[in-house]
């Protein structure tokens, strides 16, 4: 029998489309891997039903002769920040814990147009914020790797823990994640798959808890470059509702995948070989530039001067705008409401978000506060804006010279839960090489590289220019043809 | 240079204003959702999810509202940013939903303009004056909370949440109550010109925040200022300036210092007082809204708003002195309301065309119709008037058959009250009531010819020398023609009897 949570996008789609197996049996079959992990806690909800109906919809479809869609057949996690119809949407956070919004996300509705399904909603750490996914106002999601010899649970990574997690433990073929600082890169490279940020813009935020508006934007998570190509095609696209979309078309990706990189130049930026490195990720990054070579690119040093400042800067924009974005959330009109008796309007907010918000969303909405107070404005805010134009003009720079560039995702595997949660600023760095695409709106990748000494995996990054998602996927595939990474977690959920 | 001065106990003061005015830009849409503005409409009907700031709802600007703003800054001669950039003013309040205003604050979107104040000598306005204006921006305005409900608790109503309104903002140059109100009518004329707002200060679409400062004549500093919130007519505009201008003033006097706070205007008493200070003010932590790109306005756009701006008040106004001929104080209160010239115009193109005559020599006798007999005969009707029945068409064949010397002025008047009150037809009317003027010069001959045989002795008198008599003639002739002779005939057949 055809273990169907072996499947990839791509494979399921196929076979649905060529009536190898219904959707409706990929759907169960994964309904089902869901209900069993749940010691993982990878879902905050699980949605069988609205998998199903999916399913048994591209089903009659096909029996009646229809085109299916580029998604059809295919069950996938949705991300606990997209708001989905009638099903409750919290970002992970008290605050919202029962509400459902009358209404669905831009990119989800993409999603469900294109005939995929949805499992349930992900876990993740609270309003994205975390790189471990232990914000999460709903509990830790365990990944489901482990180092050789430990039972140790580890981090997914995060903020798309759940997603990671769905993905790896074989739970669902794809997920949906948001990357505002590294949020899809980094827990795809911790857990050995692939995931892709597009441009800035390329995906609606209509219906996406925001985080930091200028930063956040949602990208596929898949095991296979090509799925992600074909499910970052049913996601993106221009939409009114948000005035920061990109008007351009979108490209067929999957179709136009290329590993050939003859004729490619790729950069190295120097000032990515930072102290405290684990050697390993140094190793494999040295392993990926000879597989760019080997798949016929030039591969230069680059230099992008302003890297070490990209990590403060992001760590005072991203706050500032998370202090006014989350502003909302004051139990007013949705959400909970903590209205202590013969208490006043400034009572019901103080009771409301103090119960409401994480200790990690406290702390950021408090940095936000902070830098954007009279005095403070333009030592800070104004500051980190500089540093994001001078990050932004490094990568222009570089970019007139190379073609795409090549770093590892990550400084380290992951790590164990709670091994870094008293340390804020080592957390933070975790996000140290993914940060600076995000400050500058690039398309940015993850794809698996290798397993450490201790069976954990590593991710290699690659950036590249505005708008050329494509270039990025066909350096991955590159990658992912020589890396060969087949690993995945033994089951022990 | 305004002459109003306060007589303190120490000396001469005097006073500086500058005006941050509200208004509402008429629109069916709000500034960043595509909700309803309607006004009065049941409460939190008009809110959609963006307005109730609803997880993940984004702002997407609504164009005719910036279209409008732009078309304002036009009208008050400003520089349009091609440029601009909305900001986020964070706070927390009830109405607010999504706990900030979007508004601009670093980059608005007109830049310096002016207005000109006419010369009013009885309000005390000596000499035409010009009021620069610092800048106009959008920005969103707020819900509203009912505290009458419920006993103990408040309800919110976010209807009007997100409703487009322009701040704009004159200089400190004005230095009389006077001048204030003055300010605020002329810029309500130029947005109902405009057709930016509809300028309904009882609605609220029009309010106006009032800074005010007091310094000693001859000062050149600045004093501490005052800023009086969301007044919302011109004679409270007046009242808050005046009240808080005699406060700062006994304040000063009293050996205290002013300090520097938000107050509140009660228009029951006249009189404003302390809302917040200086110490306790919000620190709105403005930075500019991540949702939101940079406004940029290109060419065609305001080639556009330019070539869609009307006449606007002050070349109105000079058009109507240099062009129709109309005295200073026609043209000023013609043009004063968009109501006004418009009735005026529509009329005057009727008239020129009923009397066969160009406009300019129908102009003054539309212009006196317009501002003074037609307003004059409906007041005098109160409730009895149907305004509904006072077409164009209607007035115009009133004002031709008094220029033909067919009525006379009384008889106008009477004949415009039946057409209010009853809608019926001017020629109709003086047909059937028999409001004409005889001008038949027999039946007026022969009533002259009575006359003068009865009165021997005074057609002796007036021969003698005593002109003044012909007034007697003229009215003896009138009341025997019952006031129906037209008075040019009568005038001319006496006189040649007369001799």
């Amino acid at each position: 029998m055809t273990d169907f949570t072996q499947m990839g996008l791509k494979a399921i789609r196929e076979g649905v489309a060529a009536g190898d197996f219904t959707a409706r049996e990929v759907a169960e079959a994964h309904n089902d891997a869901v209900a069993a992990a749940s010691e993982l806690n990878a879902f905050i909800v699980a949605t069988p039903d609205h998998a199903l109906a999916a399913a048994d919809k591209v089903d009659a479809d096909r029996a009646a002769g229809k085109e299916l869609g580029p998604m059809a057949g295919v069950p996938i996690g949705m991300k606990d920040l997209f708001a989905t119809k009638g099903v409750q949407s919290t970002a992970a956070s008290h605050i919202l814990e029962g509400f459902v919004p009358p209404y669905e996300s831009t990119v989800s509705q993409n999603l469900w147009d294109a005939g995929a399904g949805m499992l349930g909603k992900l876990n993740m750490d609270q309003f994205a914020m975390g790189s471990s996914n232990e914000t999460s106002y709903f509990g830790n999601v365990k990944s489901p790797w482990r180092k050789n010899g430990s039972n140790a649970a580890m981090t997914p990574g995060g903020s798309s823990g759940g997603s990671s997690a769905a993905v790896a433990a074989r739970l669902c073929p794809a997920a949906t994640g948001t990357d505002t600082g590294g949020s899809i890169r980094q827990p795809a490279a911790v857990t050995g798959i692939t995931g892709i940020k597009p441009t800035y813009g390329r995906c609606s935020r209509w219906g996406v808890v925001a985080f930091a508006s200028s930063l956040d934007q949602a990208g596929p998570m898949a095991r296979s470059v090509e799925d992600c190509a074909i499910m970052l095609g049913a996601m993106a696209g221009f939409d009114p509702k948000d005035s920061t979309s990109i008007d351009a078309p979108v490209p067929d990706w999957a179709a136009a995948l290329d590993a050939d990189l003859s004729g490619k130049t790729i950069g190295i930026p120097r000032e990515y070989h930072m102290d405290g490195i684990d050697p390993q990720i140094e190793a494999s990054w040295e392993q990926g530039k000879e597989w760019l070579r080997d798949a016929g690119a030039k591969v230069v040093e680059i230099s992008l001067p302003h890297t070490k400042y990209a990590l403060p800067a992001y760590y005072i924009i991203a706050p500032a705008e998370a202090s006014s974005n989350l502003a909302r959330y004051d139990g007013v009109r949705y959400g909970l409401r903590d209205l202590p008796e013969g208490s006043g309007l400034q009572d019901m907010y103080a009771a409301t978000r103090a119960e409401g918000f994480g200790d990690e969303v406290k702390r950021r909405i408090l940095i936000g506060t902070y830098v954007l107070s009279a005095g403070f404005y333009d030592a800070y805010y104004t500051q980190a804006q500089k540093v994001r134009t001078l990050v932004q003009r490094d990568f222009t720079e570089a970019f007139a010279q190379v073609d795409a560039i090549l770093a590892p995702t990550t400084p380290n595997a992951a790590f164990a839960l709670g091994e870094m949660q008293d340390d804020p600023l080592a957390m933070y760095l975790n996000d140290v090489f993914a940060v600076p695409a995000s400050l500058a709106g690039l398309p940015a990748m993850s794809v698996p590289a290798t397993l450490t000494q201790d069976g954990l995996p590593l991710g290699l990054q690659i950036v590249g220019k505005p708008m050329d998602e494509q270039g990025v996927l066909n350096a991955g595939l590159a990658i992912e043809q020589r890396a060969g990474f087949t690993a995945q977690p033994e089951k022990w959920w | 240079m305004s002459n109003y001065r306060i007589h303190g106990a120490t000396g001469e003061w005097e006073v500086v204003i500058g005006l941050e005015v509200h208004a509402q830009v008429t629109t069916n849409a709000k500034l960043f959702s595509g909700a309803s503005t309607a006004f009065g409409a049941e409460p939190n009907t008009q809110v959609s999810l963006v307005d109730a700031a609803m997880p993940g709802m984004l702002p997407v600007p609504n164009r005719e509202c910036i279209r409008q703003a732009v078309r304002t800054g036009m009208a008050i001669e400003a520089q349009i940013n091609k440029w601009s950039r909305f900001d986020r003013k964070n706070y927390f309040y009830a109405d607010l939903p999504q706990g900030y205003q979007i508004s601009q604050l670093y980059h608005p979107i007109v830049g310096e303009g002016q207005l000109l104040i006419e010369a009013d000598e009885k309000a005390g306005i000596p000499e035409d004056k010009v009021i620069g204006i610092e800048r106009i921006h959008v920005e969103q305005d707020a819900g509203k909370l009912m505290h009458d409900q419920h006993p103990t608790m408040s309800y919110v109503d976010l209807n009007r949440t997100g409703v487009a309104l322009m701040e704009i903002v004159s200089r400190p140059d004005m230095t009389s109550p006077a001048e204030a109100g003055a300010y605020i009518r002329k810029l309500r004329a130029i947005l109902r010109y405009v057709g930016s707002c509809d300028g309904n200060m009882e609605e609220g679409s029009m309010r106006a925040d009032v800074n005010v400062s007091v310094r000693k004549v001859g000062d050149t500093e600045l004093g501490t200022r005052t800023e009086t919130k969301n007044v919302n007519s011109v004679r409270f505009v007046m009242q808050a300036i005046e009240h808080e201008v005699q406060r700062q003033i006994d304040v000063i006097e009293d050996g205290k210092k002013i300090v520097q706070e938000t107050r509140l205007f009660d228009p029951g008493t006249g009189t404003t007082r302390s809302m917040r200070s200086k110490e306790d003010a919000h620190d709105y932590r403005y930075f500019p809204d991540p949702d939101l790109l940079p406004l940029i306005l290109d060419e065609a756009f305001l080639d556009e708003c330019r070539a869609s701006l009307p006449e606007l008040p002050d070349a109105k106004r000079t058009r109507y002195e240099n062009d129709l001929g109309l005295t200073p104080y026609n043209a000023r209160e013609l043009t004063a309301e968009v109501e006004t010239f418009g009735r005026f115009e529509t009329l005057l193109g009727v008239a020129a065309k009923t009397l066969g005559k160009p406009e300019a020599e129908v102009a003054t006798q539309v212009a006196n119709w317009s501002l003074s007999v037609a307003p004059g005969v409906a007041k005098s009707l109160g409730d009895e008037a149907n305004m509904a029945n006072a077409t164009a068409q209607r007035q115009a064949a009133i004002l031709a058959m008094q220029d033909k010397g067919e009525i006379s002025g009384g008889q106008a008047k009477e004949i415009y009250e039946i057409v209010l009150k009853e809608g019926r037809e001017p020629d109709e009317i003086a047909e059937t009531e028999g409001l004409k003027q005889v001008s038949d010069t027999g039946a007026i001959e022969s009533a002259v010819d009575d006359i003068l045989a009865n009165n021997q002795d005074k057609v002796e008198q007036y021969r003698g020398g005593k002109d003044k008599l012909f007034g007697f003639f003229v009215g003896q002739t009138m009341k025997a023609m019952q006031g129906k002779a037209n008075p040019a005939v009568v005038n001319q057949i006496l006189k040649d009897k007369l001799g």
